[in-house]
């Protein structure tokens, strides 16, 4: 953490300036294993993020999980507009950034704390991959 | 990122527009983790089920195909399972729109001539990779295997950058293909011998969720034997499931790890795994009641595999279907062993060049009311869980008996 005490810098950055919603969570993110992508949801009963929207949401989890659709999926929920706005993870693999390339979402990777325990639930937050920053608005 | 003549070339536009947009897409990739360059390839594969490319992804492949300058990929590129078998999509239940969405997408890979093999176990049917041979493939479970037994170098490519990677004939150095980067983070001690290829894929399991992470590697010490290519197959996709983990190494047994300090700094953090911690995982999957479909697939079953399934479906007769899915190159061969029919002739049904959870699983469940379902692939309950499944991990005689008592026992 820099500066400001609700900024945050990410060592790892793609994309455009995105403000929203965080939808925040310990626990791991693969489209395929965990979303139901046809109503926007979190569809694994045991995802801690279980039963809610991820549509416009910027999502703050641990790390990418499962196998390497998202790198497809992304850009297919982009496509219908059931898309997340935008991936603030602890870690991701190469499957998230491939599909976050080829979709335009914007991604950030990498912080010197759990991103997931700075960033409270339902706050909003902007993303900004030029400076490697997201920023808690309120 | 630096840049040689040839790539500098691509990215004037040289090589045609779609090598340029692929190259563009690399570099993305490439400048977000840090890499310094590119490295050749000699293979691709790509992962492309219609289910995950939707109509968006199709469009953008038939895009690609209809470009000016006739592009063609530079190096072999493969493709893993596709969303159908089409002579099984009425059984399936599988609609037109799904069918006709694969047909278009497997005209875009021809016409960027692309090798439809339609396989995730092309390390045991096509061409496995050699020790320190970089390639881009896609598909984990074909990933963990290349790098950890094979000695390969790969990161997990997903179709789109697999394809790019088919294009330019590279990919971003970094990852996998960095030789830091494949030493161990960790160190598992292992204190039992799995018994078959479900416990395979549950010591797999246990050992990716221990591990977490994609940058995660696992020094693994305790198997005594050498598995054989299938038990590596199931441990391996489980691990790359459960973990996103894409190498682990075996102390004495896989290329990298003659010895466990060739891979292994001596203050590791360290684990145990017991029969407990197997039989728990299997457990957690555990349920009462019916079972709606037996399925045998991810991975698609090697030949040996259908062998024994035959052996263990002769004078049978199941009640609720069964499912056992393999490569268009094994399939030839189980007919003309004989497996096929054994299989059939007890009610089973033989699938080939497709994946059952890459096939549309949600809509497919709802067309043939199936939930609770029955599989020896750990993989697999990892990931139906998500699309509306009630899994259940057994062995394949237990999954075979359940397809005739329409129970587990």
């Amino acid at each position: 953490m820099t500066g400001s005490a609700k900024l945050f810098r990410a060592r790892q950055a793609m994309g455009d300036v995105v403000r929203g919603v965080a939808l925040v969570a310990y626990d791991g993110f693969s489209a395929r294993y965990d979303l139901d992508r046809v109503r926007g949801i979190f569809s694994r009963s045991d995802h801690k993020l279980a039963g809610q929207s991820y549509v416009g949401k910027i999502l703050v989890l641990d790390t990418a999980k499962g196998g390497v659709a998202s790198a497809w999926m992304l850009n297919e929920m982009m496509s219908r507009g059931v898309a997340p706005l935008g991936l603030v993870f602890n870690s991701v693999n190469p499957i998230l950034v491939q599909g976050a390339a080829l979709a335009g979402l914007p991604m950030l990777a990498g912080f010197d704390q759990d991103i997931t325990a700075a960033i409270p639930h339902g706050s909003e937050v902007e993303v900004d991959p030029s400076i490697r920053t997201l920023t808690v608005l309120k | 990122m630096k840049l040689n003549d040839e790539e500098q070339d691509i990215l004037a536009g040289k090589s045609g527009p779609v090598a340029l947009r692929a190259l563009q897409h690399q570099l993305k990739v490439g400048e977000f983790f840090g890499a310094e360059d590119f490295v050749p390839v000699t293979q691709a594969h790509v992962m492309a089920d219609t289910e995950s490319l939707g109509e968006a992804g199709v469009r953008w492949l038939e895009q690609l195909a209809a470009s000016e300058g006739r592009p063609r990929v530079r190096v072999p590129t493969i493709t893993d399972p596709r969303g159908t078998d089409f002579a099984k999509a009425t059984f399936l239940g599988q609609t037109r729109t799904m069918l006709d969405l694969e047909r278009r997408a497997i005209s875009a890979f021809v016409k960027l001539g692309v090798t439809m093999t339609d396989t995730c176990i092309n390390y045991q049917t096509i061409q496995a990779p050699t020790r320190n041979e970089h390639v881009a493939f896609g598909d984990t479970g074909v990933v963990i295997y290349s790098n950890s037994v094979c000695g390969a170098r790969s990161n997990f490519e997903g179709g789109p950058s697999a394809l790019a990677a088919g294009l330019t004939g590279r990919t971003p150095r970094y990852g996998f293909h960095l030789p830091a980067q494949r030493r161990a983070t960790l160190h598992v001690r292992v204190d039992l011998v799995p018994a078959s290829l479900n416990e395979w894929g549950a010591l797999g399991a246990t050992i990716g969720r221990m591990a977490g992470n994609y940058w995660a590697v696992p020094a693994i010490e305790g198997i005594g034997q050498a598995p054989l290519s299938d038990q590596l197959k199931h441990f391996g996709a489980a691990m790359a499931s459960f973990g996103s983990v894409a190498l682990f190494h075996l102390a004495g047994l896989t290329p990298e790890a003659g010895r466990l300090n060739d891979v292994a700094p001596a203050d590791l953090p360290s684990h145990r795994i017991t029969r407990a911690d197997i039989d728990g995982l299997r457990d957690s999957y555990r349920s009462d009641g019916p079972v709606d479909v037996v399925v045998f697939s991810a991975p698609q079953l090697s030949l040996f595999e259908l062998r024994d399934l035959a052996d263990l479906c002769e004078g049978r007769r199941f009640a609720v279907p069964l499912l056992a899915v393999t490569s268009p190159q094994v399939k030839p061969d189980s007919d003309r062993m004989g497996y096929t029919a054994r299989i059939e002739g007890a009610g089973g049904t033989v699938l080939s060049g497709m994946c059952f959870y890459q096939s549309y699983a949600r809509e497919i469940a709802e067309a043939n009311n199936w939930r609770r379902l029955a599989t020896n692939s750990a993989k697999l309950v990892n990931i139906l869980g998500g699309y509306g499944y009630q899994p259940i991990l057994a062995s394949m005689e237990q999954c075979v008996d359940a397809a005739i008592s329409g129970k587990l026992a």
